[in-house]
């Protein structure tokens, strides 16, 4: 007799007692990729106070290498314990994830109050089929900068690089001084993948990256992308990195412009805080030191001055994020927190009216020049998806390298994108 | 009848029973097959899981193009297999590869056979430097690389300080396409070389002495008794070693990652790493299948061939 009693009780108490602890705690896990110590801080600190605000939901903050993030995602979002929350540079990665069915839609949540709060065209770069599958947070663009110091000792005025032609000047220029004219990290492969994605912005602008997205025209083999990776050979032929950029990753190129090594590091606007944390000294170069310019025109390019290239970064929701993950993003993304993130100078915030208060002027111009750009191009080797785009890292590296022709080049990615 | 049908048939159950007792008692004997009943499964379920099954999908999913989501639909026949016969990087990995085992056979493993002669003796100047050949071994194979990439650096590094030393400036080695490989054989045979030594030396010390004596009372040389007596007794030793080596050598990855990541621009590679970087990072599940399968079929040659040629009287 007490057998029977004493069976069903603790199946009722070991229920009660699961229940208790579900109704205590909903835990939100949360994967970035953000290094740098004040940024995460500053999250975390976000983090603890909507803990506070939201008795029983505890936020559980992870964090992954930028290209081990990249390499694991697949496999993460797959498996059981996948976090709630993932960083997501939208384009063609984040439409493979949709498309397979492992995020979840937030359309419901994004529709009218919150969308309002954001800006549209960021809103749009997580939208797939009318359906939003994600919630922006920072946009960005690439650029030189540039060194005032190592500018005025080489004479050279920033001013003047207009330019393709004029930045080959400036290189010879610098060569000349004894002073490394750019810094890159060409282990990384990414960062030289901006040049030969940026030349074709300058000479075929938005028309040629449609036709050959849309095979509508000429590929990615047409005259535009041929010659873009001609002038990209032009400016390599000059030696004008660091010795050993091939073996340099991205941080230690950042270390090596933040420490004066080099004149010039063309790269996002992020690399004004990457910069500093990977310097010897940890504080890099300083305001009044640091310069910026933007990616120099192509004479006779089709493309508009104005043309940006750059990223529209933020958060998605696996397929079993919990309610509390999407509140908690909402919060974490709202206009009070990210005008702090703004005034900070850690990224630049899309949340509507965040921008206002950004007292880093670099970031402010950077802000304005996104917001008068038509054509805001993202990252080619996210936008093309992870084969096209990681063949594109791969002919930029191998044009730097001179080990293939511009043609091969083209044909090289054509082949890759009409595979994909 | 029917009690006597009823008896036979009794009797050849019973006789069945007792045969089967029988063989199992003869069978069984010292415990053998008590020991396999109880201990064969879990291995043989371990095995099954993690070693044939994912063998067998990997096969599978080298005909199918895969991104790693969702359904596997897409059947591309041996397109994939056709796509890596005629791709440039994946032949300069098969190269790099076979490059690693050159090295690993003919520089490693007779560098450790030295060392290993020279230091097989008692003393203390030899356990010394025998602790430090072997220390290389200890490291974890990503901060080896991490190590060696500060070595190399053409800037800071000790490459560069002794290149500064003769009045010159330094490569960056990790660099130059043509360089960037080599560099990475000699830290491997730096991290390998110890752990064969330390087999050759175990190897050496179960040689019996009196037969090296015996060759000596015969008035045999040094060199003589080398390689007459010890290499000959050493040789089940050198095989081992030549088979690890062998299998290292297909599998290198750790060290590459850190040192290189198979660059610059693809001239690094291995196989595995060319699995990694072309398949997985890439998304094409069904591509990098088919590298693995490749790799098995390079591995299942060797092990194969290893057993024909090496034990041919073990082979039975």
């Amino acid at each position: 007799m007490k057998k029977f009693l004493v069976a069903p009780l603790a199946v009722a108490g070991w229920l009660s007692l699961t229940q208790g602890l579900a109704a205590q705690e909903t835990v939100v896990k949360w994967l970035h990729i953000e290094a740098n110590p004040p940024i995460v801080a500053a999250w975390e600190q976000v983090a603890r106070d909507y803990e506070a605000a939201n008795p029983g939901v505890k936020i559980e903050m992870q964090f992954l290498e930028n290209e081990a993030y990249k390499a694991k995602l697949t496999t993460i979002l797959q498996s059981k314990d996948r976090p709630d929350v993932f960083y997501s540079w939208g384009g063609g990665v984040f439409e493979a994830q949709v498309e397979a069915g492992v995020l979840r839609n937030i359309s419901d949540e994004m529709r009218g109050d919150w969308e309002n709060t954001l800006s549209p065209a960021a809103v749009k770069a997580f939208t797939l089929d009318g359906e939003v599958y994600g919630a922006p947070m920072l946009v960005s663009q690439v650029g030189f900068w540039y060194n005032k110091d190592l500018f005025a000792k080489a004479g050279v005025n920033a001013e003047e690089i207009a330019t393709w032609d004029d930045l080959l000047a400036a290189v010879d220029a610098f060569k000349a001084a004894g002073i490394t004219p750019i810094a890159a990290g060409g282990a990384d492969k990414w960062p030289l993948h901006f040049y030969w994605t940026h030349l074709a912005i300058r000479l075929g602008g938005q028309a040629a990256f449609v036709a050959a997205t849309s095979g509508s025209g000429d590929g990615f083999d047409g005259p535009v992308f041929v010659k873009s990776g001609e002038l990209w050979q032009q400016l390599t032929q000059k030696e004008p990195f660091q010795r050993g950029y091939l073996a340099n990753t991205y941080p230690e190129a950042a270390g090596i412009f933040g420490d004066g090594q080099a004149a010039m590091h063309l790269m996002g606007n992020w690399d004004y805080n990457v910069q500093r944390s990977n310097s010897i000294n940890k504080e890099g170069l300083s305001d009044d030191v640091l310069g910026w310019f933007p990616f120099p025109e192509v004479a006779g390019g089709a493309g508009k001055s104005t043309d940006t290239l750059g990223g529209i970064n933020g958060w998605i929701f696996s397929e079993s994020a919990s309610d509390e993950a999407v509140d908690f993003i909402r919060y974490f993304l709202s206009k009070e927190n990210q005008t702090a993130m703004g005034r900070e100078g850690y990224f630049i915030p899309v949340a509507k009216g965040s921008a206002g208060e950004m007292k880093n002027p670099f970031f402010q111009r950077i802000s304005q020049n996104i917001a008068a750009s038509d054509y805001h191009q993202i990252f080619y080797d996210q936008m093309l998806g992870p084969d096209v785009g990681r063949v594109v890292n791969d002919i930029s590296t191998d044009l730097a390298a001179g080990i293939i022709s511009p043609v091969e080049a083209a044909e090289t990615v054509q082949e890759a994108w009409l595979d994909k | 009848m029917k009690t006597g049908l009823g008896l036979t048939e009794d009797l050849s159950v019973d006789l069945a029973a007792r045969r089967w007792r029988a063989w199992w008692r003869r069978a069984n004997r010292h415990g053998r097959l008590t020991t396999m009943v109880l201990f064969l499964p879990p291995a043989l379920l371990l095995f099954t899981i993690f070693v044939v099954i994912p063998i067998g999908e990997a096969g599978f999913l080298g005909f199918f193009k895969w991104n790693g989501y969702g359904e596997v639909t897409n059947f591309v026949g041996t397109q994939n297999y056709e796509r890596l016969a005629g791709n440039r990087v994946f032949k300069s990995a098969l190269v790099n590869t076979g490059l690693v085992i050159a090295v690993s056979l003919l520089v490693q493993l007779p560098l450790a056979l030295g060392m290993a002669l020279l230091l097989a003796n008692k003393g203390p100047a030899a356990y010394i430097f025998r602790t430090i050949f072997f220390l290389p071994f200890i490291l974890a194979e990503v901060a080896t690389g991490l190590i060696w990439r500060f070595v190399y650096d053409g800037e800071f590094g000790l490459v560069s300080s002794i290149w500064g030393a003769l009045g010159a400036e330094a490569p960056f080695v990790l660099a130059e396409r043509g360089l960037a490989m080599y560099a990475i054989l000699v830290v491997v045979v730096w991290k390998f070389f110890g752990f064969h030594m330390m087999l050759f030396i175990a190897g050496l010390q179960n040689i019996p002495r009196e037969l090296i004596e015996a060759a000596q009372i015969d008035g045999a040389s040094r060199w003589k008794v080398t390689f007459y007596v010890v290499l000959p007794l050493l040789k089940p030793t050198i095989m081992l070693s030549m088979f690890f080596a062998v299998l290292g050598s297909l599998q290198l990855f750790d060290l590459i990652m850190p040192l290189t990541g198979g660059g610059p621009s693809n001239s690094s590679q291995t196989i595995v790493t060319y699995l990694y970087q072309f398949g997985i990072v890439r998304l094409r599940i069904g591509f990098g299948s088919a590298v693995g399968v490749v790799l098995f079929f390079i591995s299942l040659a060797f092990a194969l061939a290893y057993r024909r040629n090496l034990f041919p009287h073990s082979a039975r």
